[in-house]
């Protein structure tokens, strides 16, 4: 396609043309009003000076006959500017007047009438056109009084020029126009065209062109710059998990496989083997729950577990988690607490356990206290082993927490310690996967909340902030219920 | 800790001769299931794709079918929808790559009776298939549970051994009510966790175990025949003493 094709395929264009139809429509219009108008006020003017000259020059001829009208119409038809005056005899003759010629058969009829005419006082042969008033005096004389029309002509010239004129600059201006804001469109549009181009070829780190006018392609470039800032993100997160994946599951895959091969080696007896099998099974289901935890967050983050979502009461689910884990808190020498308020939430309660109860699962690995750093005393010490689930909510947020006394996670680290995949330095010697707390994250992301970690001096405390069921009271805070549990 | 070294192909008496139908599409999976079925004494049939697995199930007697959700030709979940449109009530075990937990409510929805994702071990398979196939021989849900000397009142929430009555906390109840209902029956951990918790996720810790063993020590401790086993790579069983 040529660029003059191209220019003028683009809807600026084309509404361009549609507009300046229009307007030379609206404009045809008003000047045909204007001149119409115009000339029916002159002739109006005309007609109404005439008449009132012809009753004026009848009483005249009345009172003072034919040679009193004779008279005036010389003196009058002297005067700069004057009227029209022609008498003539019944037989045809002019009697007296300033009307050298006139196109035949005007005084045969009496009444009004245009006409071309000479003037007598002229030099000028020029012809020109008059409106006249013919009328017949009692003795059979005839009295031609009349108008020159020159002034309606003229602005009817005058009309008709401002139309040729407005017509041509409203077609100069609006093609000229139209091309204009067809081009800087069309080098806009273009500009996105090539830069969408270049993210299909493979480079996503390209943004629409923003201009600084704030119109409707500027706003939608943003909008297509934060789709694309939103992509990039999720490609490199795609990106950022396929490295970590291939990373945190060939290394186990890599032991599982060198085991195997060092049993078919070496392994003598039946038990040998059997040892070895087990092992390899046992390893393979940490990898299948490390691959499940890896899709559960990528169905999370990518937001797919948005449908089965209900009311439910996060208060619940804290004692829920807490009824499961408690034993296990026990057995570990901690005592796991839980103190909850009414909470309403709208979620996906499946999704919210678990976040909780990979929060409750670190905080009884990784949070138990330092002896070396904090020395105790028997009190201190079982304070010290307790970890608090905690269901709340603080204004338009649910809070659901979990502190312990542990070590903590120095702020620095708190960001990072969220990502996929990172074990901190303290837990790398723990069995885990390192995805519980990306997984927790991603869990109050998709409730447009957030995974919150926090000092609890000492000890870590992480708290999922989700935004309370819309529409839920807020008469619940002072209700809280503290329940003790006993440490069995 | 009693923890008998129990296979769990052995350990199951209560279900001889399951007739099972097999549909899956992936020939090395479904030739490993029709074997490893057989040798612990169940007859299992086998159907490579949706159609073909339909016509079996409409007209063989079979007491449980195991069902990929993804065939070729139709769909697994469209095979129990059709089936139970037909009055069909045989129990449907869903095996299916998408281990999410929408997928799994869809497809008991559509007519399944279990869903187990993959990759799944056998013993977990065959756990789940023999709990469907009593519950498919439909006995009246009774009011009181008895295992050797352990006696459960659901009806008034009483558990006694022998003579002595046991003081159990809610959610131990439950799961001796769970376990007592499977007398007999290897029950995984999931399913455990699944019905006794209601939860469809995978702890990474070994909480069930912490519970029975809870659990054990107000059952079996003081008693000299231990009536909870551990069944290795499988889960647990109620039962009266070792065969």
């Amino acid at each position: 396609m040529t660029a003059f094709g191209k220019l003028i395929r683009t809807t600026a264009f084309r509404l361009t043309l549609v507009y300046l139809f229009l307007f030379s429509l609206f404009a045809a219009s008003l000047l045909g009003y204007f001149a119409w108008n115009t000339r029916r006020l002159i002739t109006e003017q005309i007609t109404s000076t005439v008449n009132a000259e012809a009753s004026e020059i009848n009483e005249i001829y009345l009172r003072r006959g034919l040679s009193g009208l004779t008279w005036t119409i010389g003196r009058r038809a002297l005067r700069p500017g004057a009227n029209l005056y022609l008498l003539t005899a019944p037989n045809g003759v002019a009697f007296g007047g300033n009307v050298g010629s006139l196109a035949p058969g005007v005084m045969g009829t009496t009444g009004w009438s245009e006409t071309a005419y000479r003037r007598l006082d002229e030099g000028d042969n020029a012809e020109h056109r008059a409106l006249v008033k013919v009328s017949e005096l009692s003795n059979g004389f005839r009295l031609l009084i009349g108008r020159d029309l020159d002034e309606r002509r003229r602005l009817f010239g005058i009309v008709a020029k401002a139309a040729q004129w407005s017509f041509l600059v409203v077609i100069v201006l609006g093609i000229g126009g139209g091309i204009f804001v067809s081009r800087r469109v069309l080098r806009r549009i273009d500009a996105m065209t090539g830069t969408t181009q270049r993210i299909m070829a493979g480079d996503l780190s390209g943004r629409l062109p923003v201009g600084r006018s704030g119109d409707e392609l500027d706003r939608l470039a943003e909008n297509l710059n934060a789709m694309l800032e939103r992509i990039e993100a999720l490609m490199n997160g795609l990106k950022e998990v396929s490295d970590n994946i291939a990373h945190d599951l060939k290394t186990p895959l890599t032991r599982l496989r060198n085991r195997a091969e060092e049993a078919l080696a070496r392994a003598g007896s039946e038990g040998d083997y059997r040892a070895a099998l087990e092992r390899t099974i046992e390893e393979s289901d940490g990898l299948i729950r490390t691959f499940n935890a890896l899709l559960m967050i990528a169905r999370a983050e990518s937001g797919q577990a948005r449908g089965n979502m209900d009311d439910f009461d996060a208060a619940d689910v804290a004692n829920g988690i807490y009824e499961l884990y408690e034993p296990l808190a026990e057995d570990d020498g901690m005592t796991l607490r839980v103190k909850t308020a009414p909470a309403p939430l709208h979620g996906n309660r499946e999704l919210i356990s678990q976040a909780l109860a990979n929060l409750v699962e670190n905080a009884i690995k990784y949070g138990k206290p330092n002896p070396v750093v904090q020395p105790l005393d028997a009190d201190a010490a079982g304070a010290a082993r307790e970890i608090l689930i905690e269901a709340r909510r603080e204004g338009d947020t649910v809070l659901l927490s979990v502190t312990d006394r542990g070590p903590g996670i120095p702020e620095s680290d708190r960001k990072h310690a969220v990502e996929r995949f990172v074990r901190l330095e303290a837990s790398r010697t723990l069995p885990g996967s390192g995805l519980g707390l990306s997984l927790a994250s991603a869990v109050a992301t998709l409730h447009s909340g957030e995974l919150r970690l926090g000092d609890a001096h000492p000890g870590l405390v992480a708290t999922l902030a989700i935004p309370a069921r819309a529409g839920s009271s807020d008469r619940l805070a002072a209700q809280t219920q503290d329940v003790p549990q006993k440490a069995a | 800790m009693v923890t008998e070294n129990l296979n769990p192909v052995t350990a199951t008496t209560n279900h001889p001769n399951m007739r099972l139908l097999i549909i899956e599409d992936d020939r090395e999976s479904a030739d490993y299931l029709v074997k490893a079925f057989r040798e612990v004494g169940h007859v299992a049939d086998l159907a490579g794709d949706g159609e073909e697995g339909l016509a079996l199930a409409d007209s063989g007697d079979y007491d449980v079918l195991v069902i990929d959700r993804m065939l070729p030709k139709r769909d697994g979940l469209s095979v129990i929808g059709t089936l139970r449109e037909k009055g069909n009530r045989t129990p449907a075990l869903i095996l299916s790559a998408l281990g999410q937990v929408d997928d799994r409510i869809k497809g008991l929805r559509a007519g399944g009776d279990d869903y187990l994702p993959k990759p799944y071990s056998f013993a977990e398979l065959l756990a789940r298939v023999e709990v469907l196939s009593r519950r498919h021989g439909g006995p009246a849900e009774e009011t009181v549970y008895r295992v050797g000397d352990l006696e459960l009142d659901r009806l008034s929430h009483r558990v006694v051994r022998g003579k002595e009555e046991l003081t159990l906390q809610p959610r131990e109840f439950r799961l001796l009510e769970y376990l007592m209902k499977h007398a007999g029956q290897v029950v995984t951990r999931t399913m455990l966790l699944e019905n006794v918790w209601d939860y469809h996720f995978d702890p990474q810790t070994n909480v069930i175990d912490v519970h029975i063993s809870r659990l054990r020590s107000k059952i079996d401790k003081g008693f000299d025949r231990p009536l909870l086993h551990t069944i290795r790579g499988a889960g647990y069983m109620i039962r009266d003493g070792i065969r």
